[in-house]
């Protein structure tokens, strides 16, 4: 298991802001009355999304929102990995590096985040502008090598690639997402062998009477077979 | 290989529109109250005559399984909860459903709620997701505002909410109670069975859960009928399933064929081959992280199915299918599946918190040979003791992969071992 604790140095205070407030009072209302608690994991998300981390702050005024006591909100945060517990970069890179990955290079990707900004799993730039750290399974693996930064995945991705997607991020730019190199989501590169045929065309579907007549048939004499005396 | 008109997820690639639309146009929410007015009993039984067996790793009969919730509603109301926690390594199918064809999945959580008589349904989807619950909840929402659930669901009078709920990085949550019990608000930590989820679940209340693709495909085998869907692939391994095949291959890929189609025919057709060709093939890992690798010799003609796969030892599992080619270092691939294992083990029951970790530091030193021949006995031994002595079967899935490795590639750990020996006596000298 991963023992992870929270950041020394916190800040004071913490507040949801009006945008997280509303989105949190949704989320609440999805749960049965008196099953507040499950929005516990939703809360934490938008705490992180607001204030880029998760703060003691955030996890007492959860506890209060959601009646619940500190040291169970205590207990998710840091049980779910998703949630920092230390402030990350603004462009936090999450580098897939399980057996998919690591088989498709993965350490290649780990290499160019070293060589382009210096960082190795679990750093932080001086200035706070990219974080690195190594993710088990991102679930994406035949794209692999895949890297999580920010919401979104990039994928197929190569020493050369990473290295360009760095720099445009250090320019600012919001590169686009998903395969780097331009095939469609998880099919397979070149010419398509399956799903070539017009989707639309209609299925062959059963015809329901007859499938209920067969069914009370054999309901019916399920039935009477039970009731039949043994022989 | 599986023709076009076979296949479910006609947009896996995501190269159609994934709205409702779209989906509309490929055939879903058609007649979805017909189905529904054909009654729950019909439903269930058309379920299992199909014969599908879950998706999600386990297998076990989905019809079965559904029929387990109570047959009368009661003031403890019935929930349908859906696994999207897809995070085995090497399987990422359910990823590509949830984003590219919502809409099966939505229709699919109220035929089987409306079967098992719950007006709720939550699904569970990871927490890193972020795009693909992003898709979901326009779906979702696409759905209320058509009417398609919600207060009347497709015009049939029955009550029916959906609901997504995101995950936050556990692997351990597609455990089915550990799910149940982060929904409710908690860490990701399995309960004991018995009481089964269908008994007491989520909030206490009857629950089934069930996998992302079990869910999706019900729509079809409902419309196109039980016997289509067994009429693919073999008895007891019927219809058809979604494979992920990714590591050492040229075109890894994602693809819905006939189950038990034969696993050198899935990597070939379809994946492009085993990179340096079949003959530069090391092993393969069948159904994800958590089954026992095969060596070549058993890939050349095993098929891809539950039973094929369980006769060597090994399992379909997810289908996710993990080449490695001779350039792969197999120890190492072994010790890297160690390290997850560990670091997602949810530190409840002893064998598993302290065995993964355990495995992980002897995996480690296996890899550069520095240990002795003895201890690769007191490895395998140590699998045994942590296999089914847990709560949930983390631990049983950490204990296979090396035993697996032990069963097939022994010879490659002994040599290491000796050649470390070796190096370090010529040092020496």
């Amino acid at each position: 298991m991963s023992a992870r604790d929270l950041a020394k140095e916190q800040p004071a205070s913490f507040a949801f802001n009006a945008e997280y407030l509303a989105l949190a009072k949704k989320v609440i209302a999805k749960y049965p009355a008196g099953r507040q608690a499950s929005a516990v994991i939703p809360l934490l998300d938008y705490a992180q999304r607001q204030e880029g981390w998760v703060t003691r702050p955030a996890i007492e005024a959860i506890g209060a929102m959601l009646d619940m006591a500190a040291i169970r909100v205590l207990e998710v945060a840091t049980f779910y990995t998703m949630f920092n517990l230390s402030p990350v970069g603004k462009t936090h890179i999450q580098v897939c590096t399980s057996l998919s990955c690591a088989l498709r290079g993965s350490g290649e990707v780990m290499k160019a985040c070293k060589d382009k900004l210096g960082l190795g799993a679990g750093d932080i730039t001086p200035d706070k502008a990219f974080s690195l750290i190594e993710v088990e399974c991102a679930g994406a693996c035949v794209n692999a090598p895949v890297a999580q930064i920010g919401d979104d995945y990039f994928e197929d991705l190569d020493y050369a690639s990473t290295a360009k997607l760095i720099d445009a991020f250090k320019r600012g730019e919001k590169p686009k997402h998903g395969s780097m190199i331009g095939r469609d989501a998880s099919a397979p590169a070149g010419e398509a062998i399956t799903l070539t045929e017009d989707p639309t065309k209609p299925i062959p579907k059963q015809d329901l009477a007859a499938a209920k007549a067969a069914f009370e048939k054999a309901k019916a004499e399920a039935a009477a077979k039970a009731a039949a005396p043994k022989a | 290989m599986l023709a076009d008109k076979d296949r479910i997820f006609t947009n896996l690639y995501g190269r159609h529109d994934w709205r409702l639309k779209g989906a509309r146009a490929r055939g879903d929410w058609d007649g979805t109250k017909e189905l529904m007015a054909m009654g729950q009993d019909w439903i269930i039984d058309e379920m299992k005559r199909s014969g599908l067996r879950g998706r999600g790793g386990a297998g076990f009969p989905t019809g079965l399984k559904w029929s387990f919730m109570p047959k009368q509603e009661s003031d403890r109301p019935h929930y349908l909860v859906v696994n999207a926690d897809e995070g085995e390594p090497g399987t990422c199918k359910d990823r590509d459903m949830l984003r590219f064809d919502p809409h099966k999945l939505i229709e699919g959580c109220l035929l089987a709620s409306f079967a098992m008589r719950a007006h709720a349904c939550y699904i569970y989807i990871r927490g890193e997701f972020y795009n693909e619950a992003s898709n979901l909840q326009v779906a979702i929402d696409e759905a209320y505002d058509a009417g398609l659930v919600g207060d009347n669901a497709c015009g049939s009078g029955w009550k029916f909410d959906i609901y997504l709920h995101r995950g936050a990085g556990a692997y351990i949550c597609g455990e089915e109670t550990a799910l149940i019990e982060s929904i409710e608000g908690k860490k990701g930590q399995p309960r004991l069975k018995p009481p089964f989820p269908a008994g007491v679940g989520l909030y206490g209340c009857p629950t089934t859960v069930n996998n992302v693709e079990s869910i999706a495909v019900a729509p079809t085998i409902l419309r196109r009928g039980a016997s289509w869907f067994a009429g693919i692939g073999r008895p007891n391994n019927t219809g058809t399933k979604v494979f992920c095949i990714s590591g050492n291959v040229n075109k890894p890929c994602n693809v819905e064929d006939a189950m038990g189609i034969p696993l050198k025919e899935l990597i070939e057709k379809h994946a492009g081959g085993v990179r340096g060709g079949w003959d530069n093939l090391q092993g393969i890992i069948p159904g994800g992280a958590s089954v026992p690798i095969l060596p070549k010799s058993i890939c050349d003609t095993v098929l891809m199915d539950f039973d094929s796969l369980r006769d060597v030892k090994s399992g379909l599992g997810t289908a996710a299918v993990m080449v490695m080619d001779k350039s792969a270092d197999v120890v190492a691939c072994i010790s890297r599946l160690s390290d997850f294992y560990k670091h997602e083990s949810c530190g409840q029951c002893t064998p598993c918190r302290e065995g993964c970790g355990w495995l992980a530091r002897v995996m480690r030193r296996m890899v550069k040979g520095d240990a002795t021949l003895a201890e690769i006995d007191t490895l395998e031994q140590v699998t045994y003791q942590i296999e089914g002595h847990t709560i949930c079967a983390l631990g049983d899935a950490a204990a296979w992969p090396v035993q697996g490795l032990i069963r097939h590639f022994r010879p490659e750990l002994e040599r290491r071992i000796r050649d470390y020996r070796d190096a370090k006596t010529r040092a020496a000298a």
